[in-house]
């Protein structure tokens, strides 16, 4: 075994892994149902439930912004974890380029979404 | 003694002979208290005294007999030939572990691991004997007692995917061991382990599989105390941040 030994940064992508996981087996059911069939569907809600006028009063109000932004920041930094091990698991030992990918990605869509979030305003 | 016979598979390699490791095949008469480790022995006795094992107490307490036994790790004094029978009986040395011979693995990685572990109670402060005894509640004991129970027989190494595709993690049975002198109330050296846990040989390399789980004789549950570690490595990571500068790591 090597000496010293090297502090694992696994917690940080370990945390968001499990707070994206944590909030996507809460939440993640139940916004498909919603998003994707029941009001495309125009059931349980009105049919422009999910109209543009009313999406951007969501997105404007501070708590649709950070419910929004949880949502889509937590899942991807959930799914990417979740790749980036399933990877290794498979054989493909990507190392530092399947961590820039799945991680990258992550962060990426943190950045747009954060951005977007604001720039709409409140 | 036996009015069936069952056929059994052996995955023998005799470094100075054999290229690489092959099957050999024997016909074993057996009854039905006879477990797959007493098909070895009668290989050893009648058949071809060159088989190379490791065994001792034929009760799943020593820990010697761990193999691959059709395709799972398994303690060979625990595993019944009535329960294979009619199929054949496929033995190999366990996964992930170089062989030394036949069914004999190389365990030095292991006993790296468990000596770096620091398996034994280290006291907070020294206790003279006029203090007496530790006592402990059955709340205390409850919470290390079913990690005790490890015989370092290896097969959760056998199982866990994560050490055979990395070996420098530390891995399910030594971490279960670690756990159990953390979880100790007599011991306090958990701060000098968590070096080890936070490592990157440590507890992230575990994707919580659970086969570990599954597949040990005595009923240890490494998963949950790797899983356990796992939390307690991320909330030192992050307390590092909160303390004042110079106060140690």
């Amino acid at each position: 075994m090597r000496r010293p030994l090297k502090r694992s940064n696994a917690p940080i992508f370990w945390g968001l892994f499990g707070a994206g996981g944590m909030l996507s087996a809460l939440l993640g059911p139940v916004l498909v149902l919603i998003t994707g069939l029941a009001v495309p569907l125009g059931l349980l809600f009105g049919s422009d439930a999910m109209s543009y006028q009313n999406m951007l009063a969501f997105a404007q109000n501070w708590l649709g912004k950070a419910f929004a932004f949880a949502v889509v920041s937590l899942f991807l930094w959930h799914a990417g974890h979740r790749i980036f091990h399933s990877l290794h698991d498979i054989g493909i030992h990507g190392g530092p380029l399947a961590k820039l990918v799945c991680y990258g990605g992550a962060l990426l869509g943190t950045l747009v979404a954060a951005f977007s979030l604001l720039s709409i305003g409140f | 003694m036996a009015d069936k016979t069952i056929t059994v598979e052996v995955l023998r390699y005799r470094p100075e002979q054999d290229p690489a490791p092959e099957f050999q095949r024997y016909q074993v008469p057996f009854s039905d208290d006879m477990s797959v480790l007493q098909a070895l022995l009668y290989i050893k006795d009648e058949l071809d005294e060159t088989l190379s094992f490791r065994w001792s107490c034929r009760m799943a307490i020593c820990g010697s007999c761990g193999m691959m036994i059709n395709g799972d790790p398994k303690l060979s004094c625990k595993t019944f030939l009535r329960d294979i029978h009619p199929a054949t009986v496929r033995v190999e040395a366990l996964n992930h572990f170089p062989i030394e011979r036949d069914l004999v693995v190389v365990m030095d990685d292991f006993i790296d691991k468990l000596e770096r572990i620091q398996p034994y109670i280290i006291p907070a402060e020294p206790r003279s004997l006029d203090q007496g005894a530790y006592l402990q509640t059955p709340a205390q004991l409850d919470k290390y007692e079913q990690f005790s129970s490890c015989i370092n027989c290896l097969l959760c190494y056998a199982a866990c995917p994560q050490y055979g595709l990395n070996p420098t993690f530390i891995g399910p049975g030594a971490l279960a061991l670690l756990h159990r002198y953390n979880a100790d109330s007599r011991d306090g050296a958990s701060a000098q382990r968590m070096e080890l846990v936070a490592a990157e040989e440590g507890v992230f390399n575990c994707t919580a599989v659970g086969y570990c789980s599954e597949v040990c004789p005595k009923h240890v549950d490494p998963a949950n105390a790797v899983n356990q570690n796992k939390t307690t490595a991320a909330a030192d990571y992050f307390a590092r941040f909160l303390k004042p500068k110079g106060s140690g790591k």
